[in-house]
């Protein structure tokens, strides 16, 4: 017992010393917050974004930093672990005191940090599509609302070009995300005239990998009528979900899936021969062909090559990542407008700002809602990973956080409480 | 690949002149933004039946027509040529576009390819090209299905036809036709038909009595057919899970089961196993991409022999010195899974790996119309079937086997009697890491590869070598697939989250009646 405690005191010890060598530093630089998970279950998604997130910063500062300032990024690794989430959150906060905090990929994670920021009225970007629900004065939202994602994908799967569904197979992962989805799209699909009956929804476990049932059922289901699948189907078990539908022999002409967590980057881990033509909804697609995008693959495959990440040559970029980038510059925008990086004066000013994004259209943070106007995009997968670009929105699309899918949202207000 | 086969044999058979011009301005509309026009395109260039639309139709399957500037573009391998003239275009352009084809365009796409295979020369062709219009045609296509009836000399071939053409029939106005088709109809066993049938038995639908009937008759017959097809493929599921139970267990039934280590790094050793594959698969396609397809079988040697590698290490370094002390066992095996994933996360990063399935382990065998057996699901049953017995033969017709049963039996006699205990326990840890190494081949062929992938096996193995008993292999057997066949029946009713909780309810109830598992072993080994 008393060994541990010495042990403690100096931990205490060596991390104060650091501290305070760090601050001394510090006072010329601005720190900034990187909460991702490097390790355990999601560190496949989210280690792609810390390195965007380095890479940005690495670019801001080469072109003469924020404010005449450096930023100086503090990595931390909550290891897919929520709790933990929470308490290297406030680490960032309260010890090192960071500007700002650039993180998160699940619900879950997000929801546990949220108290942290609140409480100590820290800021945070979170850059995935999620399931909306939520306006918090502390957090920007970069990635897409259900009404920015999911929506758009049933409506062209209903039309002529997307093979005009008459039944709907929801399919997911039994956790928040995809269920609040799912209730929104029920009550959207009913809105649209769609039969209870011809509604399927299942779950599976977190890392189920036996899909032969499933697989059987969506068969069955879809000798009734015109059917595609809604996948909502997170993490590793999407690889085992898509060679056995491929290897049952459902074609996408046949029974398209569209998923709603499956990007380039996770296609990296599958066979994509038996895909061809399955069908992601995004803001974003590497294939988009624009200078910024260009510029955005370029940037990012060299620094690929430059810190030496594993399998560097087959570096790819998707949504999440452009979400990161996008919300370190509008942050940097905004801290420019505020000439502070006081959070309530960087809140003040992030609404209206707007940037060129490398979706190819200009991205703008709303006046009010904390999420982002952003174009949609429907893709179907290519024999080499990547997808081929068959629909998307004319424009950025406003978010809608509180979908009015959802009974008693009508109600809810489009912008944060202010406490 | 078989399909690159197909197209080289059409090469070589199509004696058409080099110059059949096609109409310019179809083959243009190709390209063309809008779906429509580019379906019209496609089905007019079938209709032609010219040997040049289909080469054209295949290279667009293909993604070989390519749009270079404005003009369009065919790839063959190093050379290219003018769509609609054929002429040879040199040098090869170099900014090219491919062609944007969804999911619509792509399935008349294979309708229209299908209809032009009909008139090929290979028998084979012709029924997959006929199997391939079972569920749509557009009715366009109706006066080509007749020639090709008319024509057609293969019995099976000429079955197919008349079902694809049976099923535009059922929309003519004379009844004659109608009942035919129905009848036509009801030997195949489509699921799809079901709905066209059960439309047909109301009298909103369908005015003749008899066709109404006829449609009844064929749709029971087809609900029967289904019932046994649902039932067949649950069963082969069943199995199929319980093989893969079997395979990622029985390197445990070996470490746990026999020698008594509670080893939660045994997922990890699944893993490199897994890696192991991934590992040979690319050094096969960097430096043997004409034996690709066999890279599975050089795997199993190196993926058996690298986990045991690393279960040695594991014995020598960690466990042996832990023996008889199973709560401290669990935490350091534990700590060493943690590394174990660590380490194959900074060697091969954390993304998932692709590991493809060799073209003979890809798609499945049809057994009635409604069940497909996938080929990787067979072989990993057999595999499963050729692992057991491998380690039945070692431990029971081996000396090594011999000296490993004498050890886990009675240590202290054996030692007596001159067994080299330590030498002998570091051989069996390895053997059972070998045989998860096995396990890892095999998971590599239907789940992913990446760095947490052995998590999601540990508790299942577990619970496979607990209930047949310890210090048994057929109480594993039986256990893992009785396992896999109860899960996937309950699955069938309830969904996969509640069969999960069944399935471990299951479980409780039977340890807490038989704690010694299924199958015990019997007399004073069991201490």
């Amino acid at each position: 017992m008393k060994r541990r405690n010495i042990i403690q005191a100096l931990i205490i010890a060596a991390l104060a010393v650091f501290g305070a060598g760090s601050g001394a530093y510090a006072a010329d630089t601005i720190k900034v917050g990187i909460l991702h998970s490097l390790s355990g279950t999601m560190a496949i998604s989210e280690t792609a974004l810390k390195e965007t997130a380095l890479m940005t910063i690495a670019d801001i500062n080469a072109k003469g930093g924020v404010m005449g300032k450096m930023l100086e990024p503090v990595v931390v690794d909550p290891a897919s672990n929520w709790p933990l989430f929470a308490e290297k959150a406030r680490q960032l906060l309260t010890q090192d005191k960071v500007a700002v905090v650039f993180g998160c990929w699940t619900s879950v994670s997000r929801k546990s940090v949220l108290p942290v920021f609140s409480e100590l009225n820290g800021l945070l970007f979170y850059p995935v599509q999620y399931e909306g629900e939520e306006l918090e004065k502390n957090v920007f939202y970069t990635g897409a609302a259900p009404n920015q994602q999911a929506i758009p994908a049933v409506e062209y799967l209903m039309s002529k070009d997307g093979g005009g569904a008459k039944r709907f197979f929801l399919l997911g992962t039994d956790y928040v995300y995809p269920r609040t989805t799912n209730k929104i799209l029920r009550a959207f699909l009913k809105s649209k005239g769609v039969a209870e009956k011809d509604i399927e929804e299942m779950y599976t476990p977190f890392g189920h990998s036996d899909y032969q049932t499933i697989v059987a059922n969506i068969k069955k289901f879809a000798a009734g009528g015109k059917t595609a699948v809604i996948s909502t189907i997170n993490g590793d078990s999407n690889v085992p979900f898509y060679k056995e539908l491929g290897n049952a022999g459902l074609k996408a002409t046949d029974v398209p899936v569209v998923a709603f967590s499956v990007g380039e980057e996770e296609l990296r881990g599958v066979d994509t021969k038996p895909l061809l033509g399955h069908l992601a909804a995004w803001n974003y697609f590497m294939t988009l062909k624009n200078g910024e995008n260009d510029k955005f693959i370029k940037m990012y495959k060299d620094w690929a090559k430059k810190s030496k990440l594993p399998n560097a040559d087959k570096a790819v970029t998707n949504d999440p990542m452009e979400a990161t980038y996008i919300g370190i510059h509008m942050w940097k925008q905004a801290v420019e407008k505020a000439k502070s990086t006081d959070v309530n004066k960087v809140i003040a000013a992030m609404g209206g700002q707007s940037f060129k994004a490398p979706s190819g259209m200009t991205v703008k943070m709303d006046e009010k809602n904390h999420h982002l106007h952003k174009p949609v995009f429907i893709g179907e997968v290519r024999a080499d990973g990547q997808f081929n670009v068959v629909w998307k929105t004319p424009g950025p699309i406003k978010a809608a956080p509180w979908s009015p899918y959802i009974e008693g949202n009508d109600k809810k207000k489009d912008e944060p409480d202010v406490k | 690949m078989i399909r690159h086969v197909f197209i080289l044999f059409w090469l070589a058979v199509a004696v058409s002149p080099v110059h059949a011009a096609l109409n310019a301005a179809v083959v243009q509309q190709l390209a063309a933004p809008d779906t429509d026009q580019k379906i019209s395109a496609i089905q007019q260039l079938a209709l032609s039946a010219e040997p040049e639309a289909m080469r054209l139709l295949q290279a667009l399957a293909d993604d070989s027509l390519l749009l270079a500037g404005d003009k369009l573009v065919r790839i063959d391998g190093q050379r290219a040529f003018d769509a609609a003239t054929s002429v040879e275009i040199s040098p090869v352009p170099v900014n090219t576009e491919s062609l944007v084809v969804n999911n619509r365009a792509r399935g008349e796409l294979a309708t229209a390819l299908a209809v032009l295979k009909l008139f090929g020369p290979n028998r084979d062709e012709r029924l997959a090209a006929a199997k391939a219009l079972e569920d749509n045609v557009d009715p366009i296509f109706i006066p080509v299905l007749e020639r090709a009836l008319a024509q057609e000399q293969d019995a099976e071939v000429k079955k197919m036809v008349a079902q694809a053409h049976a099923l535009m029939a059922l929309k003519s106005p004379d009844p004659a036709q109608r009942l035919a088709a129905v009848k036509t109809l009801g030997e195949s066993g489509n699921p799809n038909l079901k709905i066209q049938f059960v439309a047909l038995t109301s009298p909103a639908n369908e005015a003749d009595e008899q066709v109404r009937m006829a449609a009844q008759i064929s749709l029971r017959a087809l609900e029967t057919r289904l019932a046994w097809g649902e039932n067949i493929s649950r069963i082969f599921s069943g199995l199929s899970l319980g093989s893969v139970l079997l395979l990622a267990a029985l390197g445990l039934a070996i470490t746990y089961g026999v020698m008594g280590i509670i080893n939660m790094a045994h997922g990890e050793l699944l893993m490199v196993g897994a890696y192991a594959t991934y590992s040979v698969q690319n050094v096969f396609r960097n430096h043997f991409p004409d034996a690709l397809d066999w890279y599975v079988l050089a795997a199993i040697p190196v993926a058996f022999f690298s986990a045991a590698l690393v279960g040695v290490i594991m014995e020598r370094t960690v466990i042996r010195w832990l023996y008889g002390r199973p709560l401290e066992t669990l935490l350091a095996t534990w700590g060493l899974s943690l590394i174990l994933i660590q380490a194959a996360r900074v060697i091969f990063g954390p993304q998932n790996m692709e590991v493809a399935n060799p073209s003979w382990m890809s798609g499945g065998v049809e057994l009635i119309s409604n069940v497909v057996l996938p080929w990787n699901r067979l072989i990993i049953i057999g595999f499963a079937l050729f692992v057991l017995g491998l380690m039945w033969v070692l431990l029971n017709r081996t000396r090594l086997g011999l000296f490993v049963r004498a050890v886990t039996q009675n240590r202290a006699m054996a030692g007596c009697v001159g067994v080299p205990t330590g030498r002998i326990d570091t051989l069996a840890f390895a053997l059972g890491a070998g045989i998860a190494g096995l396990g890892g081949v095999a998971l590599s062929q239907i789940a992913n590869v990446g760095p947490d992938m052995g998590q999601g096996y540990i508790v299942d193995s577990f619970m496979v070598v607990v209930l047949g008993g310890v210090g048994q292999l057929a109480g594993a057997v039986w256990a893992a697939l009785g396992l896999g066949v109860v899960t996937k029946f309950i699955e069938g009713w309830a969904g996969a989250v509640i069969a999960k909780i069944v399935v471990l309810v299951f479980i409780i109830i039977i340890i807490q009646k038989r704690p010694q598992g299924l199958f015990a072993l019997k007399g004073r080994s069991v201490d």
